[in-house]
């Protein structure tokens, strides 16, 4: 860090400083706590700025920021875990000591003591930090590797293939509520209403025909020439549709982040709107 | 012992659960292994913070570039370990909850994580439309749906685009931005999602059984692979 930096950094320090007098000087009529209440709606605000920088570029504060959310949020998880996991689920089942220790409720079985496996596989993934038993953590990591494609085995095929596979056969003519009641009726009726009968037809024809070219397109062992070539096209503009439609959805996701940042910053902290 | 122990306990708890499936008494061991799986998942939580300490005790001790940041993990880490373990200021005895209102814990969560979190993500906002003002252009067909499909999108969660098409009658809703966007979302967007969960489905049950198998054996590190 050179001189201009450090002068920057006491310039902000300073208007933290006054940022936070000011702010415990407005919240003083409304509680007791009003300085550290005060204290941490600025923290808040000059931590949300410091992120911001970074579109400007790479700087300090920003450094600053991400350290500080790399470490708080590593304690953070370690310590859901622990008081979720190992107090809520382990220690019931293992100590009635220690259940009371902690005032959970004790649950004895015969079968608890298969509880010490996932503790002892546990303390050996902790031997990944030595050089020379660093092999060992290679158990347990076998043991979630194996949960995890004996749980997604099943569950994929169910709910990812399965129902997927089944939901995408829809009646093309009519359904609930539009029953199908004849080619006459259906003309008579013809309207581009959303929740006509025409909007209800054609979603079931672009579910079915755009899961079927979809599939198409994603079949690599057949040259996409001829019938199979122009239903592999087909499905390439409904993923492109399907792309888009996710782009669009993400950006009005973050967009809502920040606008709820924004208004975090000119009503709890500057109080310039209500 | 290196190889051949792991390669049987994936095999085996891969193929019980499996089994299970088909063996109503054996219906309970997904909940049991589910639990076993979390507990080691908190010890490699607690393996995460250790490197995190090494890693960063390390940086400090040899004075390497940005060390200084490296203070600041390590109070934030340690300050929030704290106050989490020892349920510091928490209302209550220690059956509450570690994240009840007014504890320190829950303070520095909603005054550090949560504005830090959120502020972090709403930054991709300028980075998502940065990078579509340059990668979109309506060079093909394919092209031109992608952006037609994703502006409707973004316009239809917009109060501009109720007004844009606000005159439009009852019998023609569809045509309404709003109402179209909608059906952008169920109607094609849900096609094109069916085929590619169809497409992930397939590929991680064949994953999955290579693992049960033995044959992916990249988990057990480079030398095995």
């Amino acid at each position: 860090m050179n001189r201009s930096t450090y002068i920057v950094v006491g310039v902000v320090v300073v208007l933290f400083l006054i940022s936070w007098i000011l702010k415990a000087v407005s919240l003083s009529g409304e509680d007791d706590g009003y300085i550290l209440r005060g204290f941490l709606i600025t923290m808040s605000a000059f931590l949300t700025l410091a992120i911001f920088s970074f579109l400007y570029r790479d700087n300090p504060f920003y450094k600053f920021a991400e350290h500080l959310f790399v470490g708080v949020s590593a304690a953070f998880w370690m310590t859901q875990g622990f008081w979720s996991t190992i107090v809520g689920n382990l220690i019931p089942r293992l100590s009635a000591g220690l259940s009371g220790f902690f005032m959970v409720p004790h649950q004895p079985s015969p079968w608890n003591i298969s509880y010490w496996i996932p503790v002892i596989l546990g303390i050996l993934l902790l031997m990944r930090l030595s050089a020379k038993y660093g092999w060992l953590s290679r158990w347990p990591l076998a043991l979630i590797v194996g949960t995890t494609a004996g749980l997604n085995f099943v569950r994929y095929l169910r709910s990812d293939f399965i129902v997927q596979v089944s939901s995408t056969f829809v009646p093309l003519l009519g359904r609930e509520p539009h029953q199908w009641q004849g080619a006459g009726a259906f003309v008579s009726q013809l309207d581009l209403s959303a929740t006509g009968q025409l909007a209800a037809l054609l979603t079931n024809w672009v579910i079915f025909v755009g899961v079927f070219c979809g599939i198409v397109y994603f079949f690599f062992s057949k040259e996409h020439t001829g019938v199979f070539g122009r239903a592999s096209r087909v499905g390439i503009w409904v993923l492109m549709i399907t792309f888009g439609a996710s782009f669009g959805y993400t950006v009005m996701g973050r967009i809502s982040l920040l606008v709820g940042r924004v208004t975090f910053l000119f009503r709890d902290w500057l109080e310039l709107i209500s | 012992m290196r190889q051949l122990v792991p390669l049987t306990i994936t095999f085996c708890v891969g193929t019980l659960l499996i089994v299970s499936v088909f063996i109503p008494p054996l219906g309970d061991l997904e909940r049991t292994f589910t639990l076993w799986f979390d507990i080691i998942a908190v010890f490699a939580f607690f393996l995460g913070g250790g490197n995190l300490l090494r890693v960063h005790i390390n940086k400090l001790r040899r004075r390497k570039t940005d060390w200084g940041f490296s203070i600041v993990t390590l109070a934030g880490f340690s300050t929030m370990l704290a106050a989490g373990l020892f349920k510091i200021g928490n209302p209550g005895d220690i059956a509450t909850a570690v994240d009840a209102p007014g504890s320190m814990f829950y303070t520095i969560f909603d005054s550090v994580v949560v504005p830090l979190g959120s502020t972090m993500y709403s930054l991709l906002a300028f980075f998502v439309a940065s990078a579509s003002y340059r990668a979109f252009r309506a060079k093909n067909r394919e092209a031109t749906l992608l952006l037609v499909a994703a502006f409707i999108i973004l316009l239809g969660r917009t109060p501009f685009g109720l007004m844009l098409t606000e005159w439009v009658p009852d019998s023609f809703s569809l045509l309404q931005i709003p109402n179209l966007a909608i059906w952008i979302m169920n109607s094609p967007n849900l096609a094109g999602q069916r085929a590619i969960m169809i497409g992930i489905g397939l590929g991680v049950i064949s994953m999955s059984l290579r693992l049960i198998l033995g044959i992916e054996r990249s988990y057990l590190g480079g030398d095995n692979a």
